[in-house]
């Protein structure tokens, strides 16, 4: 296991490198920033003076030693609009989306696994038919549309909750509501598939055969082996929420990663950009490590 | 006879299938006292697990449903009882092990976890439990019970998994102990243990014993008395010797008269120039040694087999022999030229010759191809052999000759029983007109009567065509009736070899000698001799 996990951290480190290069090019290719941050008639002294003092008159492959150089001390410049370290500007962003993700992503597993358990248990019950319904509207529904009616009926119509910002535990309503929809029919089916699969399986005839109740056969014999592809997808779902939930913290107005990343774009303020992008992805990095735990921790097979 | 402890009177069971209701027993009954050994017998289909099933509550239904009946135990009937009441019975009054124990084993909890849950379950406190535990793992042979209760089932060997069953099982001390193919996946002299273990724990605990089996050893060697199913009916019941010795119904008499090892033995074996010549073949997988050297040689039109237990090396001396697997060292002569040397177009032209036939053609056919595609792809790819313009006719000839039809080449593999499906694994094999056939384990899958049939397709094959076989085989019976020469394995080497009547009658090596006395005869009479041996040699 800890040779594993040494691997595992090799190859991460191997990823996050050939990341700082992919990331250096690619936002030198979007135009020279000086045109963007200067107003269009600025004059030509001027234009010389903040590349001097942001090194961008330097040769490119300069640019990329000083830029590597300081990536790998953390050190990711200052905001140019924020005028703050760009790293404090992302973990101030990173730590509203990772309360956002983790709060949403606990209640989408705990609700999708017991739904799912539940509807698998009795396919075609009343429970199935809820967890089709749900499936259904996860699939179908877009999110950018959902939090638009879930912003018109609840805070306009009937005025329960705020539109937008945060502050209140009633801000986070909205935005864990219209989060969950998706990943919520989506693990939902998995877990539906992978207990039905459990549940037929030869183990849970034994405990049946030993007069062990429905609810252990359920939640004690299937539901341990029926969370192992489970729990990719809910990795999967939660790495895309640590991204930034892009269209929703822009919509909530919510202060997160998501918003941050696409503000900085349009600003094109590469110090942030950067730090929000080795954030993420260290943070995926680290969430990935804690999957495989969870799978050996399930499965003894991986561990011995 | 004792008062019957378990009854079950006139059961009918229907499952409700794709393909409409299936009944699949019609009026079962059966009784078993306390003390006793029942055995059901029958085939694939024959239902006979299902009403073990209906007293165990595992008929699932829907999609089965039980349509008449009752289920006798002390007194009470079964199905008259609510789910909890059912679920009182199960496991501390009646319990009941499986065939497979490793699917049948939870792979994520340890084993020492499921045997206390058998007891925690009906009441017992955990503590007591624990204790209870290591007690059984020590009282059905488990090594070590302390530190084997904390591993999980994944750690031991398939005997091993089978012992702990029969620890959960036996738990609560049961008054019925129903056991589903118990042995049928084990190697045989692991096969006598279990069979061993299960009977001396009915004499300590005087508990009914209900063994389900397709295997007439089985049933010779444990059982006091037998009832006969065939397609959801029970044709015949009495004691084991009777049904042996006087079968009444036609079906039981074919049964019987299919049970491999009654037949006579092969003692010409072909005075022919060996064809294949294996010389010191190794195979390691890592640092494990599956193969340690091994020598020995097929001669033209000759039916060699090989046999061993699991892990002996005898379907890896297949695999590497077929090139399907590198060897790591070692030669294999044929006609004058070494098969582990050879380019892969030298190669590819001597896959003609030596063709294989896998255990299970369910999954070596290939279920989206109709049985005229799978026969002639082999000139698809070897197009010397026969121009497009006589496939057809070809393929019906095959079809023919290994007991088909010429419209079944236009079906798929599921539209056939296993047996034919074996038949179309072999036709597909002669297409390419090879001079050896490896069989691995080729008929150990199939019910014994098909077994039978297929054994004499093979045989008559044999001398239309000139081929050479190796059998690859764990069934020793099998193959006293079929082989010229038998080589036995054990542990990746070959411990012995020689003509089939030199083995069976006068084996020179132990292994050889224990694998013999393990594997279990049709006859109870051969049985209880085998069995008082035995006893005679452990006392002294």
């Amino acid at each position: 296991m800890k040779k594993f996990l040494f691997k595992r951290a090799i190859s991460s480190a191997i990823s996050l490198l050939l990341l700082i290069v992919a990331v250096f090019f690619l936002s030198r290719l979007t135009g020279d920033p000086t045109d963007l941050y200067l107003p269009v008639d600025a004059s030509q002294e001027a234009r010389d003076n903040f590349r001097a003092i942001n090194g961008l008159d330097q040769p490119l492959i300069v640019q990329f030693g000083r830029y590597v150089w300081d990536v790998l001390h953390l050190d990711f410049g200052d905001s140019i609009r924020r005028a703050r370290p760009a790293l404090e500007v992302v973990i101030e962003a990173f730590a509203w989306t990772l309360q956002l993700a983790l709060i949403t992503m606990f209640l989408v597993s705990l609700a999708a696994i017991i739904l799912g358990s539940l509807a698998a248990f009795k396919v075609g019950g009343f429970f199935d038919r809820i967890a089709t319904f749900f499936s259904l509207i996860g699939a179908a529904a877009p999110d950018f549309w959902v939090a638009i009616v879930a912003i018109v009926i609840f805070s306009l119509g009937l005025g329960w909750l705020p539109t937008s910002g945060t502050g209140t535990p009633l801000h986070w309503i909205l935005p864990i509501a219209v989060l969950f929809i998706r990943p919520f029919g989506l693990i939902l089916q998995v877990v539906r598939g992978s207990m039905i699969n459990a549940l037929s399986s030869a183990y849970v005839k034994t405990a049946r055969a030993k007069g062990v109740t429905p609810k252990k056969q359920v939640f004690v014999h299937a539901l341990r082996n029926g969370m192992l592809p489970v729990i990719t997808v809910i990795g999967d779902q939660a790495a895309g929420m640590l991204n930034g939930a892009v269209i929703v913290e822009t919509i909530f107005g919510f202060p997160g990663v998501g918003k941050l990343m696409i503000d900085s774009i349009l600003q094109r303020d590469f110090s942030v950009i950067l730090a929000a992008i080795m954030v993420t992805a260290i943070a995926i990095f680290l969430m990935n490590i804690l999957i495989d735990l969870a799978y050996a921790a399930l499965d003894p097979r991986i561990r011995y | 006879m004792a008062e019957p402890l378990l009854e079950v009177r006139n059961l009918s069971v229907t499952f409700h299938t794709a393909r409409g209701p299936v009944e699949a027993v019609r009026n079962v009954s059966w009784q078993v006292a306390p003390g006793e050994v029942l055995a059901i017998l029958g085939e694939s289909g024959s239902g006979k697990s299902v009403s073990a099933s209906a007293v165990m509550d595992l008929i699932d239904c829907p999609p089965g449903e039980i349509t008449s009946g009752e289920i006798i135990y002390r007194g009470r009937d079964l199905l008259k009882l609510s789910a909890d009441e059912r679920r009182e019975i199960n496991g501390k009054r009646i319990a009941m092990i499986f065939q497979d124990p490793l699917s049948h084993l939870n792979p994520v909890y340890t084993v020492g976890w499921q045997i206390e849950e058998a007891l925690t379950t009906h009441g017992t406190p955990k503590d007591k439990a624990r204790v209870e535990t290591i007690s059984l793992l020590d009282k059905v042979g488990i090594p070590n019970p302390e530190a084997s209760a904390r591993k999980y089932p994944h750690q031991f060997s398939g005997g091993q998994r089978q012992r702990l069953m029969i620890a959960m099982a036996l738990a609560l001390r049961p008054d019925v102990l129903i056991a589903d193919e118990p042995t049928t996946a084990l190697d045989v002299t692991v096969q006598a243990q279990i069979l061993a273990l299960l009977e001396q724990l009915q004499h300590e605990t005087g508990m009914a014993l209900l063994i389900i089996t397709h295997d007439l050893g089985v049933v010779a060697e444990i059982a006091d008395r037998v009832v006969v199913m065939n397609a959801g009916e029970i044709v015949e019941q009495g004691t084991a010797a009777e049904v042996y010795a006087n079968p009444q119904h036609p079906y039981t008499k074919r049964l019987i008269g299919a049970a491999p090892g009654k037949g006579a033995i092969h003692d010409d074996p072909p005075t022919t120039e060996p064809i294949l010549l294996l010389q010191n073949v190794c195979k390691k997988y890592g640092e494990f040694e599956a193969l340690k050297g091994c020598s020995f040689e097929l001669c033209e039109g000759e039916t060699l087999a090989i046999v061993g237990e699991s892990g002996s090396g005898k379907s890896t001396t297949a695999r590497v022999l077929l090139r399907l697997e590198e060897p790591t060292s070692g030669r294999a002569m044929y006609h004058g030229r070494d098969l582990f040397a050879l380019t892969p177009r030298e190669l590819f032209e001597m896959r003609r010759d030596i063709q294989m036939v896998f255990q299970d053609p369910t999954q070596s056919l290939n279920p989206r191809m109709t049985v005229y595609q799978i026969i002639s792809e082999a000139w698809a790819i070897h197009p010397e052999i026969l121009p497009k313009a006589r496939w057809r006719e070809r393929v019906a000839e095959l079809l023919g000759q290994v007991g088909l039809k010429p419209e079944h080449a236009h079906r798929y593999p599921h539209q056939f029983s296993g047996g034919q499906r074996q038949r179309i694994a072999i036709a597909r094999a002669l297409a390419l007109e090879p001079r050896v056939i490896v069989c691995d384990e080729a008929v150990s899958a199939l019910d014994v009567q098909v077994q039978a049939q297929v054994i004499e397709l093979l045989d008559k094959l044999k001398d239309e065509f000139g081929l050479s076989y190796i059998f690859i085989a764990h069934d020793l019976p099998v193959v006293r009736d079929f082989a010229d020469r038998v080589i036995v394995m054990q542990k990746g080497q070959i411990v012995e070899q020689g003509p089939v009547r030199d083995i069976f009658e006068n084996p020179r090596e132990t292994y050889t000698r224990n694998l013999l006395a393990a594997s279990l005869d049709p006859d109870p009479e051969v049985q209880a001799r085998r069995r008082a041996e035995r006893l005679s040699k452990e006392v002294a």
